[in-house]
C-alpha cells in the first residue's frame, strides 16, 4: 500500500509575473514538505517530475529539477506524461522496494508560452496532421465534439451545462482563476471558436504546481495518523493516429479498468463518491465520466441536467472548479485533479469541503493531439 | 515544523518480484533517412520480441527512452513514437533523464516488474538525431541556462573539454592514455554488426585527428546517430517459461547531480558514484573490482569511459587509465570494458545507447554476443549511462545468477 503524506502546491493563477518556474515550484515542494513534515535531503529516496520539453521551453527539462526540490544527488528523473503517470511511477518505486517515501512534482508555467497553438502542432504527425488547412490545433477537439454530440444526440445545451456547472464551483475554490457566475444563457452567447465548439468551452491556460510526497504503509503511518491512499493507479495509450483512433476516450476507460481493478472496486458508479475529471474541453467532461463508468452511455448528460453532478448531487464531479474553472495546467492537470481528491478526503478543502467522502477518482489526458491519459484512486 | 524521521532499515530492496531480461533487440546504427523513428522502433522491438520468443499480444506494457524532443522536430515524442514502439493498446510511459535514458529506460522497465504491476514489460529505446539541421548540436542551444550560460553560446564540446581537461591535469594524465580507449573501443566494434565508425586505429591517429575544442579532438568523440533498441523484462515464473538461462536484474541505481555544473569538480562523477552505490548495495556488491565481471560504461567521450570507470568504483580516482594501458580492459582482459565497442565504436544515438549498453551486457551474459563475447567466464556485469549537463548517473547491475 502506498499513502500520500504531504500535498503542495503553488497558485493556481491565470499568469504569474512574479515567480519563475523554478520559484512556483520551490514554494509547492516547501509546502508539501512541510505537510508531511521532512527533510527532502535526508528523508526523501525518489523524485519524480513530469514535464514535456517543448512546454518548458528547454531542450533538455530534466537538468533543472533537482535544486528547487531539494533533490541534488538523488534519484531523480522525470517521465514525460501527466502528474498522474508520475504518481504512478512513485507508486512502482515504492512498490519495487526503491523508495520508503517518493516526491511526485508538476507544474505548468503557460504563461511563459506565447504561441501554444504552435507548440501543439508541434506533437501532430508531420506528413498527415501538422498544417492541415494552417488550423489552430482546437480544431480537433471541435470535430470530435461534434462526433461525441451525433452519437449521443446531444444538444448545445448539454454541454453547455458543463461549463456553468464548474465554472460555478469554481467561485468556492480560492485557487481557481477563472470561476464565475454565469448562466447557460451566457455559455450560449459566447462565440463559437471551432464550430461546435465556444469560447467559454475551452479551458484557459493556467499557471500553478504540485507536489506530493508519497510514502510507503509502514512509513505513512509514522509519518501521519491520517493517510490517504493511493488504492489503484492506472494508465495507457490507445494510438497516435488521428485515424486509427477511436475518439471515445478509450484511454479513459482501460486506465480506470486498471485501476479499478487494483483498488477492488467493481461498481464505479456506486462506491466512487466523488470525481474529478478532465474537462479541458466541455464535452470531455461528459466523455471521461462515461469512461470512467460513472454513468451509463446516454446517461451523462441527462444527469448532469438532473443535477447529479453538482456539488450537492449524489455523485460530485469537478468540485474544484475542474479545467474549466481552474484552467490548463498542461501536464499539472492531473496534478490539480488528484490534489483536491485528497484535499477533499483529508476535510481541508474549505468552503467546497464535501461531507461523507471516503472514495475518489482522479483522472487525466495527456491533451491534444493525443490518446493517453491516466487515472488515479483515492480512499480512506 | 520538521518532524524527526526514523528510516525503518530492511524495508527497503523489498520487491514484489524478481526481474529477468530474456530478450534484446537493436538496429543498426547510422545516418537513417529512410526510416521515421516509428520504423525505427519496430525494427528494434521485432527483434527483442523473436530473440525472446514472444508477440507484442503477450506484453503488457511499454516503457519508452528517448532523449530531447528537439531531435525529431516533435512534441511529446513519446506520444508520436507510440505505435512503433509497440505501445498501442496498453499502458505506456516515456521516461527521461537526458543522456542517461539509455539505462534509464530499462531501470523504469525494472520498477514495472518488480512492483507486481506487469509480468512481461517491453524497454523501446529510439533516438533520430539526423533529422536535426545542420547537426545535432543545434538541438542542444536549447540546454542551457537561459540567464547565466545561454550567452557565452556554449555547446556540448567544449564543456566536455573543460571537463576532460580537468580529469587530466588532476591525475596528470596524457593525452595518449584516453586515446586508447577510443584505439579500444573502435577495433572491438568491428565485430559488432551494427556498428557505425567501426576500425583499426592507432592511439596517434587519435592525436592526429581534427581539433574540435582541445583537447578534444575528432576521434575522441562518438558520432551523431540514428537507431532504436528494446529489451524485454519479464517476472520470474514467465522467464522459466521462455528460457533456461535468463539474466538477472539484480540492482538499479540512478542520480542526478546540480544543475550548476560550473560549480562542481568535474574530475570525478559523484553523481555516477551515487548512482552505483544504491545499485551496489542492492546486488550485495562490496568490492566492484573484484565482483564485476564485465562493464559497460558510457563512453560518449573516450575520457568519459575512464572517468565512469572510477564513478562506478571499477578502478580507484586515476587508476582507469592505467588499467587501460596494461590490457586489464580488452576483450580478453580481466576487467573487459566496453567490448561491443560502446559509442565510440558502434555510435551514439543519445537513448539508443542502450543497445550497446543494457542490451550489449544482457547477451554478454547470456553467452549470446557472438564474436563480442568476452574471454573470461561471466556472473555479474554492469551498465551505465550519464546525461543532462554532466550530471546524471544511470547504473544497473545484471548477474546469470539469480
Amino acid at each position: 500500500m502506498v499513502a500520500v503524506v504531504g500535498v503542495g502546491y503553488s497558485g493556481f493563477n491565470s499568469t504569474t509575473p512574479d515567480l519563475s518556474w523554478k520559484e512556483i515550484m520551490y514554494e509547492a515542494a516547501v509546502r508539501a514538505y512541510t505537510d508531511a513534515g521532512i527533510n527532502p535531503r535526508r528523508d526523501v529516496d525518489s523524485f519524480v517530475t513530469c514535464a514535456e520539453d517543448l512546454y518548458e521551453g528547454f531542450a533538455i527539462f530534466d537538468e533543472f529539477v533537482p535544486d528547487q526540490l531539494g533533490a541534488v544527488v538523488k534519484p531523480t528523473c522525470t517521465v514525460c506524461a501527466d502528474f498522474l503517470y508520475g504518481l504512478a511511477t512513485a507508486y512502482m518505486q515504492i512498490r519495487s522496494g526503491l523508495a520508503d517515501i517518493a516526491v511526485v512534482e508538476a507544474h505548468s508555467k503557460a504563461s511563459d508560452i506565447q504561441t501554444f497553438g504552435n507548440v501543439v502542432k508541434f506533437a501532430m504527425d508531420p506528413i498527415w496532421l501538422r498544417n492541415v488547412g494552417n488550423a489552430h490545433p482546437y480544431y480537433l477537439a471541435a470535430l470530435e465534439m461534434f462526433q461525441y454530440m451525433v452519437e449521443r444526440c446531444l444538444s448545445e445545451e448539454d454541454v453547455a451545462r458543463v461549463v456553468v456547472k464548474n465554472k460555478n464551483n469554481a467561485l468556492l475554490n480560492e485557487s481557481a482563476p477563472y470561476g464565475a457566475n454565469i448562466t447557460l444563457e451566457d455559455v450560449m452567447a459566447s462565440p463559437k471558436l471551432f464550430d461546435p465548439m465556444k469560447k467559454l468551452e475551452i479551458a484557459p491556460l493556467a499557471d500553478g504546481c504540485v507536489v506530493f510526497v508519497l510514502a510507503s504503509d509502514k512509513v505513512a503511518r509514522e509519518l501521519t495518523d491520517t493517510p490517504v491512499w493511493v488504492k489503484g493507479v492506472g494508465w495507457w495509450s490507445e494510438t497516435y493516429g488521428y485515424d486509427t483512433a477511436s475518439f471515445s476516450a478509450m484511454y479513459a476507460y482501460k486506465a480506470a479498468k486498471m485501476a479499478y481493478r487494483m483498488a477492488g472496486i467493481t461498481n464505479p458508479a456506486k462506491e466512487v463518491d466523488f470525481a474529478e475529471v478532465d474537462d479541458r474541453f466541455a464535452f470531455k467532461e461528459l466523455q471521461h465520466i462515461e469512461a470512467l463508468q460513472l454513468a451509463g452511455k446516454f446517461d451523462s448528460a441527462r444527469l448532469l441536467a438532473e443535477g447529479y453532478f453538482d456539488r450537492d448531487g449524489a455523485l460530485p464531479v469537478n468540485v474544484s472548479g475542474g479545467n474549466l474553472g481552474v484552467g490548463n495546467l498542461l501536464e499539472c492537470t492531473g496534478g490539480q485533479k488528484a490534489l483536491e481528491v485528497v484535499l477533499q478526503l483529508r476535510g481541508e478543502a474549505g468552503r467546497r469541503q464535501l461531507s461523507d467522502v471516503e472514495t475518489g477518482v482522479a483522472q487525466s489526458w495527456r491533451y491534444l493531439p493525443t490518446h493517453s491519459g491516466a487515472v488515479a484512486v483515492f480512499g480512506l | 515544523m520538521v518532524m524527526e524521521v526514523e528510516k525503518i532499515s530492511g524495508l527497503k530492496f523489498h520487491k514484489k518480484q524478481d526481474v529477468a531480461i530474456v530478450g534484446a533487440g537493436m538496429t543498426t546504427f547510422k545516418r537513417r533517412l529512410n526510416e521515421t523513428g516509428r520504423e525505427l522502433s519496430y525494427l528494434a522491438v521485432k527483434q527483442a520480441l523473436e530473440e525472446a520468443g514472444i508477440t507484442i499480444d503477450n506484453v503488457e506494457m511499454v516503457v519508452m527512452g528517448s532523449a530531447p524532443d528537439t531531435f525529431d522536430g516533435f512534441h511529446m515524442k513519446g506520444e508520436y513514437l507510440l505505435d512503433g514502439a509497440g505501445g498501442s493498446d496498453r499502458p505506456y510511459m516515456r521516461v527521461f533523464v537526458g543522456g542517461g535514458t539509455g539505462v534509464f529506460a530499462p531501470i523504469a522497465g525494472y520498477w514495472h516488474v518488480a512492483s507486481g504491476l506487469a509480468d512481461i514489460c517491453l524497454v523501446v529505446c529510439e533516438e533520430k538525431m539526423s533529422s536535426t539541421h545542420p547537426h545535432p548540436q543545434s538541438a542542444f542551444k536549447y540546454i542551457w541556462d537561459p540567464i547565466l550560460d545561454r550567452p557565452l553560446k556554449p555547446n556540448l564540446i567544449w564543456i566536455f573539454a573543460l571537463e576532460m581537461r580537468r580529469y587530466m591535469h588532476v591525475h596528470n594524465i596524457k593525452h595518449e592514455d584516453i586515446a586508447l580507449v577510443s584505439v579500444k573501443n573502435k577495433a572491438n566494434a568491428l565485430d559488432h554488426p551494427c556498428a557505425q565508425v567501426a576500425e583499426r586505429i592507432t592511439v596517434e591517429d587519435v592525436l592526429n585527428s581534427e581539433p574540435m575544442a582541445l583537447p578534444v579532438r575528432r576521434l575522441d568523440v562518438s558520432p551523431p546517430s540514428d537507431g532504436a533498441a528494446a529489451l524485454i523484462m519479464v517476472a520470474p515464473h514467465i522467464a522459466r517459461q521462455l528460457t533456461d538461462n535468463p539474466v538477472w536484474v539484480t540492482g538499479v541505481g540512478w542520480a542526478l547531480d546540480t544543475t550548476w555544473w560550473t560549480n562542481r569538480d568535474l574530475y570525478f562523477p559523484r553523481y555516477v558514484a551515487e548512482a552505483a552505490k544504491m545499485a551496489y548495495r542492492q546486488a550485495h556488491i562490496t568490492d566492484p573490482r573484484k565482483e564485476i565481471d564485465v562493464a559497460e560504461p558510457y563512453d560518449p567521450f573516450d575520457y568519459k569511459e575512464l572517468h565512469h570507470m572510477e564513478g562506478l568504483g571499477l578502478a580507484k580516482k586515476g587508476e582507469a587509465p592505467i588499467l587501460t594501458r596494461e590490457g586489464v580492459t580488452q576483450r580478453d582482459g580481466d576487467l573487459p570494458t566496453c567490448p561491443s565497442g560502446g559509442l565510440l565504436g558502434v555510435g551514439n544515438p543519445i537513448s539508443a545507447a542502450m543497445g550497446v549498453k543494457a542490451c550489449e551486457l544482457y547477451w554478454q551474459l547470456a553467452y549470446r554476443a557472438g564474436k563480442r563475447q568476452v574471454a573470461k567466464e561471466v556472473t555479474t556485469g554492469v551498465c551505465q549511462a550519464w546525461g543532462d549537463l554532466m550530471q546524471v548517473g544511470t547504473v544497473m547491475v545484471m548477474s546469470n545468477k539469480r
